[in-house]
């Protein structure tokens, strides 16, 4: 299922990028927020579960998976170069599992590694540190899915992606209890929350809630990217 | 020996016809699908290649469809228009890489044959992207026969490359051919399918206007009216004295000029000089108004 042929060249493709800097921003941005706090110390005040949970969770988390999530198939998709890729016998299905694997790799590496880096810089926080970067990986994963099926149904994937982060985990979810079901940082919060129980996570789903809906989102995602890239077609001529 | 058959195929776009109730068959050799810019030629490749589907009708590769098949790449090699590879990559790497999603024994050796059949040795392993447009096509090609396909199309493949490069591939293209491979290209250009292939599907506007021995086809081109506008002295004396000509088919007078059509191309150019100085004329204007492809090809349709 996996090809190393596709993955080397989506790994190089996605890399080579200029908006590749992009994956580093925010990750860079946390560390230094942490260092920051850190050095600072303000008193009484429980800030690494805050920072690292709100800030790594809605914002570090989901842009950094959205770039990489879209532009793994979607930017071969835009620029016509996934035809040479697409006119060879490999299985769709194998090209669908070897982009997401890819995703889930680089969003891990430029998101659930810098959790976990500014939570052993956080004090005190070693075990949550290592439960954030468990949930960081669950939502790596089903973000990775939902976005590489975005950028094969349409060609405005960021933009989809966007309003769901922003519109749809960052506002709706912190108002509308409900809303909270069909919300992947919530899913990555609820696994951390599970390992390290910390209230100002304010983790709105529990373990295996969030386990159950990420598969079946996972797996939903997977199958529809798969179907759909089945009937990918070029645009003819221009008439 | 593999034949692509057609039968009844249309290809809509909302409620544009792009390609509309054709019926063909492409067997081996060179064919060329000839037609003037958006008259459906890629949507035919595109569909052959598996990457639309029929609206209306069947498109089969001895029997097997195309489309949702991917295991008809085993067997077909598609050179796109778009000029999009992965330009990281050397020329080499892409067709190794190629190779390798063929699943081929050796792709190492898979890929130094088909370099070498499209001369890009030399250039093998430098980055694409510092190719020229040329060499991205040919390196393309290379990409394409990388697995030995018994049916290679290709969209325009000419686009961009210097005369050497286009009589090159032109004869790897014939020996392909008579090689008992079925390749189908298209092009824009007459004089391009003139030399390349014997057979072609000339197409306008969605339709198939003509097929078959290309010799055939370029005598009922030939032997259409052309349409002259000419300005002189004296219009009025110079159509009297073109309608008793056997080519002259009408002479329209107008307020700009004489609008004249004639079957005979070359007899009337070589003649009006000589009917002007004999009628005492002033020739100051001579100009054929149709002989754009778009008009070669409407009388293809209309006929």
């Amino acid at each position: 299922m996996f090809n190393p042929v596709v993955a080397g060249i989506t790994v190089r493709a996605t890399l080579g990028r200029r908006r590749a800097l992009l994956f580093a921003v925010p990750a860079v941005v946390l560390i230094a927020l942490t260092l920051v706090l850190r050095a600072a110390n303000p008193v009484g005040v429980q800030w690494p579960a805050n920072v690292l949970g709100t800030f790594g969770f809605s914002v570090l988390l989901p842009l950094t998976a959205l770039i990489i999530g879209t532009g793994v198939l979607g930017a071969e998709i835009d620029d016509g170069s996934v035809v040479h890729l697409l006119a060879t016998p490999v299985r769709r299905l194998d090209v669908i599992i070897t982009k997401f694997a890819v995703a889930v790799g680089l969003t891990a590496l430029f998101a659930a590694v810098p959790e976990l880096i500014a939570g052993l810089l956080a004090p005190n926080s070693g075990k949550l540190a290592w439960a954030l970067f468990a949930g960081a990986l669950v939502g790596s994963v089903v973000y990775s899915a939902v976005f590489v099926l975005a950028s094969v149904v349409t060609t405005r994937a960021i933009a989809f992606g966007l309003l769901y982060v922003a519109i749809w985990e960052g506002a709706l979810s912190n108002v509308v209890g409900g809303v909270r079901i069909l919300s992947i940082a919530h899913y990555g919060l609820g696994v951390a929350n599970a390992i390290d129980p910390e209230k100002n996570l304010q983790a709105g789903l529990g373990l295996s809630t969030s386990l159950i809906l990420g598969t079946v989102i996972t797996v939903g995602g997977l199958y529809l990217a798969t179907r759909r890239l089945q009937t990918f077609s070029i645009a003819g001529d221009p008439v | 020996m593999t034949t692509i058959e057609f039968r009844n195929v249309s290809r809509w776009y909302g409620n544009v016809v792009a390609v509309n109730d054709i019926t063909m068959d492409i067997g081996p050799g060179v064919t060329g699908l000839l037609g003037p810019n958006g008259a459906g030629k890629s949507t035919i490749l595109h569909m052959i290649a598996g990457f639309l589907a029929p609206s209306k009708g069947t498109l089969t590769l001895d029997g097997t469809a195309t489309w949702k098949n991917p295991e008809v790449y085993r067997r077909l090699g598609l050179v796109p228009e778009r000029d999009s590879v992965y330009a990281f990559l050397t020329g080499a790497q892409f067709v190794t890489a190629t190779a390798k999603l063929h699943k081929l024994a050796e792709p190492e050796r898979s890929a130094a044959w088909a370099i070498g059949l499209t001369e890009m040795a030399e250039a093998q392993d430098r980055k694409i992207s510092t190719y020229s447009k040329g060499m991205r096509q040919r390196i393309k090609v290379a990409a394409a026969l990388v697995h030995d396909p018994e049916i290679l199309l290709l969209d325009e493949p000419f686009n961009g490359m210097d005369p050497r490069q286009r009589l090159h591939m032109m004869d790897l293209l014939s020996r392909l051919g008579d090689e008992g491979r079925t390749i189908l290209f298209s092009s824009h250009i007459l004089e391009e399918v003139e030399r390349l292939s014997g057979t072609i599907q000339v197409m306008v506007a969605g339709r198939l206007a003509a097929s078959g021995d290309f010799r055939a086809i370029r005598r009922l081109m030939t032997s259409r009216p052309h349409v002259f506008h000419v300005r002189t002295s004296d219009d009025r004396r110079l159509a009297a004295a073109l309608v008793g000509r056997d080519y002259t088919h009408a002479v329209e007078l107008t307020s700009k000029g004489l609008q004249v059509r004639t079957s005979d191309y070359g007899a009337f150019c070589e003649q009006i000089a000589a009917i002007t100085r004999d009628e005492n004329i002033r020739l100051t204007e001579l100009l054929p108004t149709d002989e754009s492809l778009e008009s070669v090809f409407g009388y293809l349709i209309a006929n």
